[in-house]
């Protein structure tokens, strides 16, 4: 467990440090700042007393799992770490007199802020959208909603296809619900992910029985009091009882407005994570990069990310002063039975000086793409779907800039499908070196 | 601040809060009641199947909606329980099964059915039945498949077949896929002294295989392939619990006190189980007059208490209320030699993909051990754990692929 003890570097002074928002950002930041040294934490949050796993909430729905096992620590442990937990909104953020003011009355003073609000969910601008009936999946709270609204639904209709869009369309079918899934690409997520694997995704959702709707997009959400029916863009109109939409979602920056921290899409912060005001950082989806690395985002609203900026953000709160670098990308999912995993990048448009290899097994369920640098042979992304990769080899291939012509001949080293089952390396391994051949 | 578990979790649905005391003793009359129905009947033992069969369905319909396990799961409970104390000592009620049984057990052994062979009938029964829904539920991983058939096979050869061909052939009925300490007696002096005697080289063969299996096969074994290559894979009591206790799963308390509890009772038993052994052998030197008569009481007490309260009515009869592994995890001495040897020094772990757990909870949540899963992996450490029975479910439900059973390290 997190031992209290064992502080790497010791800050002279106990600082009052506050978190705000206790999303996987401020958690992680609390866990850091504890083992860092000794000072006084209070993590604030109106969401949940018990930090939970967001991430989550849909096996919750789908009644695989109850909300306190999705809780990231048991009640022991923020006792015995010394992490205060305050369930409250707050209001306001005083720089000056260096306190924090909540909605319920009283307020907090501080020595050092970290703000971890996360995101909220974005809204499309669409006449009707704030009828009863149509809702976000982000906040706790969205699923009791959801859970109220799915009752008298038969037929739902999910608008968005990102990562949570498609997490909303698995809970809904769970449920025995007839969903229309509505996407604005001509592929499911065509914007980030490579044709041959967005086709691939495209005919799982379908074969899910899933009424997929490519290259579209809704235009009116009509009803009285409740969601209706939505009219698409095409002038098609599909009753509906419930309308979930997920096109995104924006950093939880609004309670700052009139305060001297400086804001853009995000909460702007520089490479040590520290805003525009002094003692005062954020962290995790709310926070946007000042000088983000080449070919990565300002804002990247992930889970991930969001626990590395934690990390770093304590360091720096602690008197430990620590860059925040963007790391070697990697992100995993899945849809309904199909994991999705990436690491480093693999763009998908294949940019000039690139060369991609693509595998597929003939089922059509899994795929390995290799990317490397057409001049040098060195590798530089991986993104497989239905097969596992381990994570510490293809970071360590990439970040050594192993050529594509060693990493075939070891590509078993990567694999991480469970024992006993069917592997493909030797295969992908020929198949890849006839498409090299010839090539540097 | 409130500190009451429930409070501060706005609910997306309402679960039962649990039920109260005074209603767990109005459930456990009911289950009883119907129990009593179920024996009465004894003159009509196809109608006493049809409603075991329905009083356990109901129990799996408890493991399968969960969240109603408060009711359900302890009508179940005290059922399977009633139901197996019956069958342990009081099997009158049940003869008319038991001849139920009467033409197999000729073929099988030669001689008429009895309690034990109605038992062991019904045991194998259900891990092949519930064993085949198990395969069906996780027929995508290739892992479980093989696990299930392995244990399916071993509940059916070594433990219900041979042992029966083995009375056929007027041998001793011996279990060689069990071996001390959790058959304590295989290596108590009056029983070697019975086998060897009564059955001369059978009797040698088997003494030896005994010794051989618990001092050399298990510790290489384990350190080769962790505690799985017994506990999920070969042992009948985990046959039972990886099959018909699989609904139930979930339910094995996460906590960190069930962790402290767990430590100090399976080594206990475990040091209990060595001593008494020693005792024993040091008494059979000194030609019994350490122990005089108390030598036998000793033993019968052990067997009832641990061999049949523990493993069997609470280990088993309990699914429904602890978990599937209670036995197995705060009990069973061969699991606790199995665990500390894999704690020290085998190559076995469950590897941690990176960093990329998203704290979901499937994992401890499924694990039947009560291991808490996600606290290893949310910080990207691997899993070493004495009691692990490397079951592979936490690796099968993540929903990242984030977790793997490995043997050895992978070196880069």
């Amino acid at each position: 467990m997190d031992a209290a003890g064992g502080s790497l570097e010791s800050v002279a002074l106990t600082m009052h440090i506050v978190i705000i928002g206790n999303g996987i950002a401020g958690v992680t930041a609390a866990r850091h700042i504890r083992k860092l040294g000794d000072h006084c934490i209070t993590m604030i949050s109106d969401e949940s007393l018990r930090p939970f796993a967001r991430t989550a909430l849909m096996y919750v729905f789908m009644g695989q799992l109850t909300l306190k096992s999705t809780q990231l620590y048991e009640d022991w442990f923020w006792e015995k770490n010394r992490i205060g937990r305050v369930h409250a909104r707050v209001r306001e953020v005083n720089t000056l007199r260096q306190e924090v003011a909540l909605e319920s009355g009283g307020s907090v003073s501080y020595d050092r802020l970290v703000i971890a609000t996360g995101s909220i969910p974005a809204k499309p601008g669409i006449p009707g959208e704030n009828l009863s009936g149509v809702q976000h999946l982000y906040h706790l709270s969205d699923l009791d909603t959801l859970e109220n609204h799915v009752r008298s639904t038969r037929h739902a209709v999910v608008l968005g296809g990102g990562l949570t869009g498609i997490e909303l369309v698995e809970m809904l079918l769970s449920r025995g619900l007839q969903v229309t899934f509505i996407v604005r690409e001509n592929t499911f997520m065509s914007r980030q992910i490579t044709a041959e694997e967005s086709s691939m995704i495209t005919r799982l959702i379908r074969e899910h029985g899933v009424d997929l709707r490519l290259n579209s997009g809704i235009r009116e959400i009509k009803g009285q009091t409740c969601v209706k029916s939505v009219v698409l863009a095409d002038g098609t109109e599909i009753p509906c009882e419930l309308l979930g939409i997920t096109i995104g979602v924006s950093p939880a920056t609004g309670f700052l407005s009139g305060t001297d921290i400086e804001t853009g899409r995000g909460i702007l912060v520089d490479d040590y994570l520290c805003t525009s005001v002094a003692g005062i950082y954020a962290a995790g989806d709310c926070a946007q990069l000042r000088a983000p690395a080449p070919a990565r985002g300002a804002v990247e609203p992930l889970w991930y990310t969001a626990r590395a900026m934690g990390e770093c953000a304590a360091h720096n709160v602690c008197g430990v002063a620590t860059v925040y670098e963007q790391r070697i990308w990697y992100n995993s999912a899945r849809f309904f039975d199909t994991e999705y995993q990436i690491y480093g990048h693999v763009p998908a448009i294949t940019p000039d000086g690139i060369r991609s290899l693509y595998w597929e097994h003939k089922s059509g369920r899994k795929s390995v793409r290799i990317n490397y640098e057409a001049e040098t042979g060195s590798v530089t992304g991986f993104q497989t779907v239905g097969i596992r990769y381990r994570q510490e080899v293809c970071e360590q291939w990439i970040h050594a800039r192993k050529p594509v012509s060693a990493v075939l001949t070891e590509l078993a080293k990567a694999n991480f499908d469970p024992e006993f089952s069917r592997r493909y390396e030797a295969e992908i391994g020929m198949f890849f070196q006839q498409q090299t051949a010839g090539k540097p | 601040m409130n500190t009451s578990p429930d409070e501060s979790l706005s609910l997306a649905r309402t679960y039962p809060a649990g039920i109260r005391p005074l209603q767990k003793v109005a459930l456990a009359c009911c289950s009883l009641a119907l129990l009593c129905l179920v024996l009465s009947l004894n003159s009509h033992p196809i109608l006493q199947l049809v409603l075991i069969a329905l009083a356990t369905l109901t129990g799996l319909a408890a493991g399968a909606l969960w969240y109603n396990r408060s009711v359900a799961g302890w009508l179940a409970g005290v059922f399977i329980s009633g139901f197996y104390v019956c069958l342990y000592w009081y099997p009158a009620p049940l003869s008319g099964l038991v001849q139920l049984l009467d033409p197999l057990s000729y073929l099988m052994r030669g001689r008429p059915s009895d309690q034990w062979f109605l038992y062991g009938f019904s045991y194998t029964a259900l891990v092949l039945i519930m064993g085949i829904r198990f395969m069906y539920k996780y027929r995508r991983n290739a892992y479980q498949r093989w696990r299930t058939i392995s244990v399916m096979f071993f509940q059916l050869i070594f433990s219900f077949l041979i042992p029966a061909w083995m009375m056929a052939m007027n041998q001793p009925e011996y279990y060689f896929t069990y071996f001390w300490p959790l058959k304590y007696e295989y290596l108590f002096p009056d029983h070697i002294g019975w086998l060897t005697g009564s059955y001369v080289h059978t009797g040698i063969f088997l003494v030896c295989w005994g010794a051989i299996m618990s001092f050399i096969a298990v510790p290489v074994l384990t350190w080769y392939f962790g505690k799985r290559w017994y506990c999920s894979w070969v042992c009948g009591c985990g046959a039972l619990a990886e099959t018909a206790g699989d609904p139930y799963r979930s339910l094995s308390d996460k906590s960190l006190r069930a962790w402290q509890v767990e430590r100090w009772m399976i080594h206990g038993v475990l040091v209990f189980i060595i001593l008494a052994t020693l005792l024993l052998w040091l008494n059979s030197w000194k030609q019994g007059s350490l122990l005089g008569s108390y030598s036998h009481i000793f033993s019968r007490s052990y067997s009832f208490l641990i061999g049949s309260m523990f493993s069997g009515v609470i280990g088993t009869g309990f699914y429904p209320i602890l978990g599937s592994r209670v036995w197995c995890r705060f009990g069973c001495p061969q699991a606790a030699i199995l665990g500390i040897i894999q704690r020290r020094w085998s190559r076995f772990r469950i590897t941690t993909n990176g960093g990329q757990c998203i704290s979901c909870g499937n994992c401890s949540e499924y694990c039947e051990m009560g291991i808490d899963v996600k606290s290893y992996a949310q910080r990207g450490e691997d899993i070493v754990r004495a009691s692990c029975v490397g079951c592979g479910i936490c690796s099968a439900v993540c929903p990242r692929g984030v977790l793997k059973l490995e043997n050895g390290t992978v070196k880069l």
